[in-house]
This record gives structure tokens, C-alpha cells and sequence, in this order.
């Protein structure tokens, strides 16, 4: 396993091997699973003395409790869903009433606590992953068809982000950028007649066309003024909303039978088709998602621009030193966080979460697409796998929400903690005191000012 | 653990020649100022354009035919544009750009007011102003903690998730206890809460300021909204009926016309607010404390070599930031409304483009953030008498000014020189 990132100084903070295109959280989630060898593997290169090595079980252990990325990863889902459990019981005037004689009776205040927090996350697993009760095809497969059908579009908005980070640039404009996306992606969806499949394809490429243009405006103003792609792209967020609200409303966008503000829903040619029947959500989305995160694992790691994207990140003096026009990057990998963010956007139209423009029909898909990207430790496939996380977290906290009764914010905290945790690996650490990991730096993202 | 930061990408121009930024403003200017004395006075009618001086349509009013103040304002302008061009010593450079932009906004007002149907052909003056002061209110605070915190080098983009935590606690405990001070302290306590959450992270652990900021938000906006679910919207009678501050009026103060009525006779964080502005000012740029800040912000390490404790200083003003913004979303819920999900909706941010606007100065965010309330208020206004411009497209404006300043059209704006950037002693 060479590693084909060398001396450029590449942003590469894999922890756990030595090579940037695999995601570490996979590699090493199959070493845990799958027994040891492959974790040999993975590290043997790290040790100048391969005779010196200790037997592989050896090695497992020591790594199961040292700092890195599954163990903290896996850790701070913990740690944020006991603060989720906190919230809850805090919130529930019953359980909190208990509390009040805990003296007198404690157990009365841990059965009650641990009922409604038991109840609550089995909701959340049942509405996610799997449902033991429900009984046929359909209901089997309904809580990962949810799961996949709020996990496709967090992919391209995280890898939207993550691009970006990679190159040194922090987009905060995926929100904005998936709004232009769902607005021209809705638009070309019921105003152009056109056959099935080429509709889907016309109305993808209008989505991410609108996307990167969106995303090209602070990309270029950075290159030509110096202006903070920060402050650019939050600004442009704004400008996206307003102008969803305004097109909205005006004469033949407007659906005609409606009052309020929602659009013409989208033609059923331009829509993706559904994987697994009507009756399930997950549609074709899904595999275009896994195709964006090869493309862009590709384009990172395999093509020359993925190559200057990562030199300009590491050190854009350097690469300008080297002869890479940091503008022409900077410029490039901004249209494209851009078209990948408004094909997410596409999404929310063409797929089966909504058929028309609603002021909110892009949900948080701009924002949640950071946490995905810090999460996925900004590598293409780790973006995959948070995405599916923060899609299963929302598949459940839907269920929660009718069946237990436990408000789906809830999900956007345990989001924002589990990413916490992620930011502060050396929070993580000290909580449970855990080994230094081998060969690894535990990495807090890259910190730059204004 | 990078921690430089990268520089821009544009080299800056030595040699501007003829057309210097002066120059090309006042292009602009001049520019606009043609356009509206042609445009605005072409499609402004014969009405008279009344603004008065009272909240109704009735007293004493400012009153200028619709076409003839159209086309007045836009040659005012237009000359104030031609004079920049000119190349009128720099000392006239601010005064002319400020006639220049009022009047062509007055030019615009003349169009749109006379253009109004019948008997709504007026603009009460007293409602305009106090309007854009309580739209801008939050935003006075919310650019105010960007300050405090920018100034001695960490980035809060957290200001948003520091006024929602403000408003929510302020409901909260001021409902619990029935008492406005306890809700008021307790939004101040709120907003230092996602403030500890910003400093300890951004200075113990090192996160990146801009991501945590943008997490805290989320985090924010998540506990918030739980909690509302669970506890205010279940019973709303004792978790979110908080008692709200009853105005006061100021003695003298209050007869000025216009200004009077529309601000002094108002609630204590229009008071506080403009105090907070006036009392930043004077420590951040006439105290130790405030040399000592800028000093951090600017070159940590030169002040700790001088003895200032870098980090010490750090948390002490990331934590007052979050006093001063929790109060701010206490002006919601502690004066106007009572608290709903989300409901400082997006202001957190454009105080943060107060503050960039405003070039991390006090009185430069209050005059940024009372442009942008009055922009807000317009767009109500224009609303209200019917007006063709959609008033999305005047929403857009402050969020579109912000990065024309950015990008170096206005002016170059400069953050502190170490915002952003961790400090590690040693």
C-alpha cells in the first residue's frame, strides 16, 4: 500500500494508514468486524522493524481503546446521545417529577428515566435500520428506504463541503448553492416538455448548472479580490432564499389552484425512478450519490486537479511556487462544491421528499452537509458513511417524533454533538482517558482566520 | 496544525493611474445618480410626496412634488458623483459619498411615494425611524458580541446561536419567575453559555472558530427547538408567558419630532443598545483593556512577550460577547414576542455582516446594522403602499452590500490581523 500522497505536503490526516483514498473509518471498521489481519496490514508499513511485531490479537486490543478515528467516531455517538438522553428526561415533566423524591425512592427515577429514554432511541433505531415487529416486504424495508432517501442528498452537499475543505476554502454556501440547484432543477422539471429519461437529465443538469454558478461567485471573487469565501458564501445563502421566495410566486411558476406559496410540481418525466417499488421512497438518487462520491474520491485523489486542489490546501505559497494558479483552483473547485451542492439540491424536486417548490423544500441540506463533511473526516467515502448516519438519524427521529412523542430536533442536537466530539478529538481522549493512537495525529481541523 | 492563515490570493495594486478607487466610485455615483434623475423622475408622478413628521398621514409634513424631487435628488447625486470624479481632496471623500447614496435613496422615495395609490401617498417619518431601530436592534447587539470577540481574535459566527439562546432563556426564566430582571439575566447567562461552548473549543481544543460557530448554531437552534416542543408548547401558561419590559419614556428627550416619539420613548434595550455601542467605543480604543484587546487581536504573540495574559483575555471577551448578544435575543422575547422555533431567523448572520461592514468598529456596526434595518423597513413600507419593486430583491440588498464591501468596491474591509487564528503559547 504505497502512498501516493507524498512530499506535497497534501492535507493528509489519515490516522489510521498511510493511504489518503481509502476512508479509514471503513478500512478500519472491516478490520474490527472482520477479524485482525487486515489491520496488520493496514499499519504494518508504519513500523521500520516487521520481526519486532506482536501477535495480531496484541494488536487489535491496543488499537480498540487508543484515539483513533472509528473508536473516537463510535465514542462520540455515545457521548452525544447521553446528552440526548439528559435533554430528554429534563423535558419530560413526568419523569423530571420523580426526581423530586429521589432520595426517598431512586428507583422510582431511574425506571421512569430509563423508560422514556429506552423507548425513544429504540424508536430511533426501529424508524432507521430495522423494525423486529413489522411484518411483510414493504414495512421490512421501510426504515432503510427512509434512511437512503434522506441520506442521498446530504451526500452531495457533504461532498460539496468536503471538496472544498480539501482545497483550503470552507463552503458554507451548500445551502445556497442547493437552493439555485432546486430552483432550476424545479423549473426545467415542469416547464420543458420533454420525454422520461431525458427530462431527469435535463433537469440534473440545469440543478447543478444553477449550483455552480452559485458556487463560482465566491470562488471568483476570492481569486480576483481576496474576498472571504466565508462571509461570501453566507451571504449568497441569503440572496438564494430570497430569491426561491420571489420565483415562487410569480405567474406561471406559482401552481395555479394554490394560494400560498408553492410551485407547479415537477412533471413525473423529470422525476427519478423509485429502486423498490411505489410504495417505498428510496429512489434512483441513492446510486447517483454513490457515483458523485467515486467521481470526487477520483477527482481528489487520481486526477492532476485533485492534485493541485490538495497542494493549494496545504499551503497555497507553496503550490503557487510550484507553478499551480491558485486563482484557476480556487475558481474550479468552488463551481464544482457548487454543481455537486445544486445536484443535491436537484434532489429535494426530482426525488420523492417533495415534487414542488416550497420556501423551504431544501430543508437544512446546506447545513447538515457541513456536520456530514466534518464527520466523513472530509474524504469522499467517510462523507458516504456520515451522510448515511445523519440520513438514519433522520429516518428514526421521524418515527421517534410520532411514536414517542420526542420533538425531531432532537436529531439536529445529537447532530451538532456527535460533530462536537468529532471537532475536539482531544476532548474525546481526555473524557475516557484513551491511549495515544499509533502513528497518528489526532488532527483538529485546519484553523485560518478571516 | 496549521495555523497560518492564507493570505489573498489578489496582490494589491500600486500603480492605480487615473482611475483611482475615488474615481471610480464617484463613476458609479454619477452613474446612479443619471439613472435616477431620469428613470425615478420619469416614472414619478404629479402627486405631491409627502413625508410626515407624526405616525399618520395628518400634522406637519415634508412635502415635494414627485417628479420635480425625483429628478432634484438624482442631479444632487449625480453632482456629488462628478465631484468625487473630479478629484476633490480626501477629507470630502466620505461627505460627498454619504450625500451622494442619501440622496439617490431620497430620489427613489420620491418615485415610489408618489406613485402610491390615493391616500397612502405618504410616509410617516416617526414609523420609518422606529422602525428601523427595532429592526435593527438585534442586530446592534448581535454585531456588538461580533466585536468583543473579533477584536481579541476569535471569529464568532456563533452570534446567531448566542441570540436564540438569549431569547429562549430569557422566555424561559423570565416566565418561570415571573420577573423580567431574572429573564433578562438569564438570557445574559444563555448567550455566555454557547459562548463557553465557542471559547473552550475555539481556545482549549483548537477547533476551527468558523466551524464551531456554524455547529453551535445548529446546536442552538436544536436544544431550542426541543425544548420548545417539549416544555413551551405543551404549556405555553408557564413556560413561555415571560413579562416583557413596559417602554419608557425620556423626559426632554421625547419631544425632539421625529426622533422623540420614534426612539425615546421606547424599552430599555434601545436604550442599552445604543449605551453598549457608546461604552465599547470608549474602552476599546481609550482603555488598557480595549489596547490590550486590540493587541491580542492584532499580534497575540508581541502581547504576551509584554505581559497581557493572550488567552485569559480570550475567554473574558468570547464570554461578554456572549452577554451582550444573549441580552439582544432577549429584546425579543422580553419586549415584543413570545418565543417561537427559530426565531431570530437568519439575524445572527447579517450582524455578522453588520460587523464585516462596519469594519469591526462599534459605531461602524451601528451605523451598518441601522442600514440594514432601515433597508428591512423599507421593504415593509414598500409592501404596505402596493410597490412594484418585490420586496424580496430589497431583502437581498444588505446581504449584496456586504459583499461588495468585501470584495474591495466600498473600500477594503480588514479583520483583526490574528482573527481566527489560535493561539499557542510557546
Amino acid at each position: 500500500m504505497s502512498n501516493p500522497n507524498p512530499a506535497s505536503g497534501s492535507p493528509d490526516k489519515d490516522p489510521v494508514s498511510g493511504s489518503p483514498d481509502k476512508d479509514p473509518a471503513t478500512e478500519a471498521a472491516r478490520a474490527a468486524a472482520g477479524g485482525t489481519d487486515r489491520a496488520a496490514t493496514a499499519t504494518a508499513p508504519k513500523r521500520p522493524e516487521p520481526t519486532a511485531r506482536p501477535s495480531l490479537g496484541r494488536l487489535f486490543l491496543d488499537n480498540l481503546w487508543a484515539a483513533n478515528t472509528v473508536t473516537v467516531t463510535v465514542l462520540a455517538v455515545l457521548l452525544a446521545m447521553l446528552v440526548g438522553a439528559v435533554l430528554i428526561i429534563v423535558s419530560d415533566p413526568d419523569v423530571l417529577a420523580t426526581y423530586g423524591y429521589i432520595t426517598a425512592r431512586p428507583a422510582d427515577a431511574l425506571s421512569a428515566s430509563w423508560t422514556v429514554v429506552s423507548e425513544a432511541y429504540a424508536n430511533l433505531f426501529k424508524g432507521a435500520i430495522f423494525d423486529p415487529e413489522a411484518s411483510g416486504f414493504t414495512a421490512a424495508l421501510s426504515p432503510i428506504s427512509e434512511t437512503l432517501t434522506y441520506t442521498a442528498p446530504l451526500v452531495f452537499t457533504g461532498l460539496s463541503v468536503a471538496l472544498a475543505f480539501r482545497g483550503g476554502l470552507f463552503n458554507i454556501g451548500a445551502q445556497g448553492q442547493a437552493t439555485i440547484g432546486v430552483v432550476l432543477a424545479a423549473l426545467a422539471g415542469f416547464l420543458l416538455p420533454l420525454p422520461p429519461v431525458l427530462h431527469l437529465v435535463v433537469a440534473l443538469i440545469a440543478g447543478a448548472a444553477g449550483g455552480a454558478v452559485w458556487g463560482f461567485i465566491p470562488g471568483i471573487l476570492k481569486a480576483r479580490t481576496g474576498a472571504h469565501e466565508v462571509i461570501n458564501t453566507i451571504m449568497l445563502n441569503y440572496v438564494a432564499v430570497y430569491f426561491l421566495s420571489w420565483i415562487i410566486i410569480q405567474n406561471g411558476v406559482q401552481n395555479p389552484g394554490r394560494a400560498d406559496a408553492i410551485s407547479k410540481p415537477v412533471d413525473s418525466s423529470a422525476q427519478f425512478p423509485r429502486l423498490l417499488g411505489e410504495d417505498l421512497r428510496v429512489h434512483a438518487g441513492i446510486l447517483l450519490a454513490v457515483l458523485a462520491t467515486w467521481f470526487v474520491a477520483w477527482l481528489l485523489n487520481r486526477s492532476t486537479f485533485g492534485f493541485e486542489l490538495r497542494a493549494v490546501g496545504a499551503n497555497p505559497d507553496a503550490a503557487r511556487t510550484a507553478g499551480i494558479s491558485v486563482s484557476k483552483t480556487y475558481v474550479l473547485m468552488m463551481a464544482i462544491a457548487g454543481l455537486l451542492a445544486g445536484l443535491g439540491g436537484s434532489q429535494m424536486v426530482l426525488g420523492s421528499t417533495a415534487n414542488a417548490l416550497t420556501p423551504l423544500v431544501v430543508a437544512q441540506i446546506g447545513f447538515d452537509g457541513i456536520l456530514v463533511a466534518l464527520l466523513g473526516r472530509v474524504k469522499p467515502w467517510g462523507v458516504l458513511l456520515a451522510a448515511l448516519l445523519f440520513g438514519a438519524l433522520q429516518a428514526g427521529g421521524n418515527r421517534m417524533q410520532s411514536y414517542s412523542g420526542i420533538s425531531l430536533e432532537l436529531v439536529t442536537v445529537l447532530q451538532a454533538l456527535i460533530v462536537i466530539f468529532i471537532a475536539a478529538p482531544a476532548l474525546v481522549k481526555a473524557i475516557f482517558q484513551l491511549r495515544a493512537a499509533r502513528a497518528a495525529r489526532l488532527q483538529t481541523s485546519l484553523a485560518k482566520g478571516w | 496544525m496549521s495555523t497560518m492563515a492564507v493570505p489573498d490570493v489578489a496582490v494589491a495594486q500600486v500603480d492605480e493611474g487615473f482611475w483611482t478607487r475615488t474615481r471610480r466610485i464617484g463613476a458609479v455615483l454619477l452613474a446612479l445618480g443619471v439613472l435616477a434623475a431620469v428613470l425615478f423622475g420619469a416614472l414619478a408622478t404629479d402627486q405631491q410626496a409627502r413625508f410626515t413628521l407624526s405616525e399618520t398621514e395628518g400634522g406637519a409634513a415634508l412635502e415635494i412634488n414627485g417628479t420635480i424631487g425625483a429628478i432634484l435628488f438624482g442631479v444632487i447625486a449625480a453632482a456629488a458623483g462628478a465631484a468625487l470624479m473630479a478629484g476633490v481632496p480626501k477629507r470630502w471623500f466620505t461627505v460627498l459619498l454619504g450625500v451622494g447614496l442619501v440622496a439617490f435613496v431620497l430620489s427613489f422615495l420620491c418615485w415610489q411615494v408618489s406613485a402610491a395609490p390615493e391616500g397612502r401617498n405618504f410616509m410617516p417619518l416617526v414609523n420609518m425611524v422606529r422602525g428601523t431601530f427595532v429592526l435593527a436592534l438585534p442586530l446592534i447587539f448581535g454585531a456588538l458580541a461580533g466585536v468583543l470577540c473579533e477584536r481579541s481574535g476569535v471569529v464568532n459566527v456563533a452570534i446567531e446561536g448566542q441570540l436564540l439562546m438569549g431569547a429562549f432563556s430569557g422566555a424561559l426564566f423570565g416566565s418561570l419567575s415571573g420577573s423580567v430582571w431574572v429573564g433578562l439575566v438569564a438570557a445574559a447567562i444563555g448567550g455566555a453559555f454557547i459562548s463557553l461552548l465557542l471559547a473552550v473549543f475555539a481556545i482549549r481544543y483548537l477547533v476551527d472558530q468558523v466551524v464551531m460557530g456554524i455547529v453551535l448554531n445548529l446546536l442552538a437552534v436544536g436544544i431550542t427547538g426541543f425544548l420548545y416542543e417539549r416544555l413551551m408548547q405543551t404549556n405555553a401558561e408557564k413556560y413561555n408567558s415571560a413579562p416583557r419590559f413596559s417602554n419608557w419614556e425620556i423626559p426632554l428627550l421625547k419631544d425632539i419630532p421625529v426622533l422623540g416619539p420614534a426612539l425615546f420613548r421606547s424599552n430599555i434595550f434601545l436604550y442599552l443598545g445604543l449605551l453598549l455601542v457608546l461604552v465599547i467605543h470608549i474602552a476599546l480604543f481609550r482603555t488598557r483593556w480595549g489596547l490590550r484587546t486590540r493587541a491580542v487581536g492584532e499580534h497575540p504573540t508581541a502581547a504576551d512577550t509584554l505581559g497581557v495574559k493572550v488567552l485569559g483575555l480570550r475567554y473574558r471577551n468570547v464570554l461578554l460577547a456572549g452577554v451582550v448578544a444573549g441580552i439582544g435575543g432577549a429584546s425579543y422575547t422580553l419586549a415584543l414576542y413570545s418565543f417561537t422555533k427559530n426565531m431570530i431567523g437568519g439575524k445572527g448572520f447579517i450582524a455578522l455582516a453588520a460587523l464585516i461592514f462596519g469594519r469591526w468598529s462599534p459605531t461602524g456596526a451601528l451605523l451598518a446594522a441601522l442600514f440594514f434595518g432601515f433597508a428591512d423597513q423599507l421593504g415593509t413600507y414598500l409592501g404596505a403602499i402596493g410597490s412594484s419593486i418585490p420586496s424580496q430583491f430589497l431583502a437581498m440588498l444588505p446581504y449584496l452590500a456586504t459583499m461588495l464591501a468585501v470584495a474591495g468596491l466600498v473600500g477594503r474591509v480588514r479583520a483583526p490581523a490574528a482573527d481566527g487564528k489560535p493561539y499557542i503559547k510557546g
